[in-house]
């Protein structure tokens, strides 16, 4: 534990710079650049609010703020899990010739996709402004919940990271659990109202996904407590897994470069 | 030559590539049965010491683990038995294009470079101007490293490594990059690096006038263990019979 204090801090500034530079990259070549990170989850907001809001006819509060605050947790976890799967195969021209702690570039990749969560969270406090949602002290809440949520993708990252670089087609499976989970996190339905009592429950505590969006919702659009306890619970998980996560990379990175 | 201290022991190293391929998981799922594993080992059992200051050759036939014992003191990949001690210096292998991003001008694929090798930005910064005017590209230091012909990435690669020094440094046959008038010019930078005595230099390379002109001492390995290690002069006309 205390060589990944230290390599964090011996690397952390790299792994700014290149997600800096990763962006920048991205943006390098589009007509549009940086406004796309904005508009590609805007629209996406505005599709599902047409479909489940109109056609299916949801009956949430503040429905596009709803299905934004979902996209853009999910967004942010999804990417992340995904790529992390192939981040050593795209990363060869680094770790084949570098040493690098291993998951400098996880933090790299987190910090990427956490930018452009950044950019989402912005438009929800234009949003929370558009349509004068009343902020209680609740709000604060989000502190805690985001951290959960890095603690938490970091933890699945490094798994998948691990297995990523043996297992090559890793990516179709996790492709479809993701699919599953985001199905089962609500992102465009409430959960607590729409899924059968005994389901509910069930889900809202096995999936830390559903129960961190639901806290987000809770504390930003209705000014109500997230279920801290619970929070807590997956604060604690994630912690464990992720700690399992990095001693894994720490004794097998060095055979990494062998398989690619 | 005089005793000097080792910059780099290695000893009893052994480096295998299991079957440690990459599967999918049909495979896995079928191939529960035959747990068969093959073992291929790259470098057998080697032991040498590096005094500090020292240039050393290897050389040696394609696929006799020339690479991996270089990748290996680099800590890229750490030895499946004995160990390698650097002594706490400071080591870089030099090598072409350390996660270039395309999309990026060469002013900032320099920073991004550095930073791997372990610099800080302002070390980096302060350096710049140097690797800039010795990669020698002109204006395309601005541009996307897209942009650039093969030379002219290989010529910005061989700058930054070998601007920003390390007190160790491993080379594996990059002096055969760019021009003519490049070529010359990083082989002068590479004898200014060498001469530097407090500099370690490891090299991997087949060239026979380079290893004459540039080493204090030759390792000649094969098939992963070391036939010889000697001057140059006794070393190199043996394996040039052998090579025969």
């Amino acid at each position: 534990m205390k060589r990944f204090w230290k390599d964090l801090k011996e690397h952390y500034r790299y792994a700014i710079y290149s997600a800096k530079a990763e962006l920048k990259s991205e943006v390098a070549n589009s007509y549009l650049n940086w406004i796309w990170w904005v508009l590609e989850p805007f629209c996406f907001m505005l599709i599902y609010t047409f479909i489940f809001g109109y056609i299916f006819n949801s009956r949430e509060p503040f429905f596009s703020a709803f299905v934004f605050i979902g996209l853009t947790a999910w967004e942010f976890f999804n990417r992340c899990l995904t790529q992390s799967v192939k981040l050593m195969r795209n990363n060869k021209s680094i770790v084949t010739k570098v040493y690098i702690p291993k998951f400098i570039l996880l933090i790299s990749r987190m910090f990427f996709n956490g930018y452009k969560m950044l950019i989402s969270f912005g438009i929800i406090v234009a949003m929370v402004i558009f349509f004068r949602i009343p902020l209680t002290p609740n709000v604060l809440y989000v502190i805690p919940i985001l951290i959960t949520l890095f603690v938490l993708t970091f933890a699945l990252m490094t798994h998948l990271l691990h297995y990523g670089v043996f297992v090559q087609d890793l990516t179709n499976v996790v492709t479809i659990v993701l699919r599953m989970i985001f199905y089962m996190t609500g992102i465009f339905y409430n959960i607590e109202t729409r899924v059968p009592e005994q389901y509910a429950g069930i889900l809202m505590h096995a999936n830390p996904m559903a129960l961190l969006l639901s806290g987000l919702r809770k504390c930003i659009l209705y000014g109500e407590a997230p279920d801290m306890k619970w929070v807590g619970i997956w604060f604690v998980i994630g912690v464990i897994v992720a700690i399992l996560g990095v001693r894994k990379i720490y004794k097998n990175e060095n055979s990494y470069v062998k398989v690619i | 030559m005089e005793e000097r201290k080792s910059a780099i022991s290695v000893r009893n190293v052994c480096i295998n590539y299991k079957s440690l391929k990459a599967s999918s998981i049909k495979q896995s799922m079928f191939s529960l049965r035959k747990v068969k594993q093959e073992v291929f080992q790259a470098v057998r059992n080697v032991s040498f010491e590096v005094p500090e200051g020292q240039i050393l050759g290897i050389t040696g036939k394609n696929g006799s683990g020339k690479s991996t014992m270089l990748r290996a003191i680099a800590g890229i990949f750490s030895a499946d038995s004995g160990e390698i001690d650097l002594h706490g210096h400071s080591i870089s292998l030099l090598a072409i294009g350390v996660g270039f991003k395309n999309e990026l001008s060469g002013r900032e694929n320099i920073i991004l470079s550095g930073m791997l090798l372990g610099f800080t930005k302002e070390e980096i910064m302060e350096k710049m101007p140097e690797i800039i005017d010795f990669a020698g590209i002109g204006n395309f230091i601005d541009m996307p490293v897209r942009t650039y012909s093969s030379g002219m990435h290989s010529k910005l690669a061989f700058s930054i490594s070998a601007i920003l020094e390390t007190e160790i440094m491993l080379i594996d046959e990059v002096l055969s990059v760019g021009d003519q008038k490049f070529k010359k010019k990083s082989y002068r930078k590479m004898k200014e690096l060498i001469s530097n005595r407090d500099r370690t230099v490891v090299i991997v390379s087949h060239n026979m006038s380079t290893l004459k002109d540039l080493c204090d001492q030759i390792m000649w390995m094969h098939d992963g263990e070391i036939v010889m290690y000697d001057k140059p002069e006794i070393v190199l006309p043996i394996y040039k019979d052998f090579m025969r």
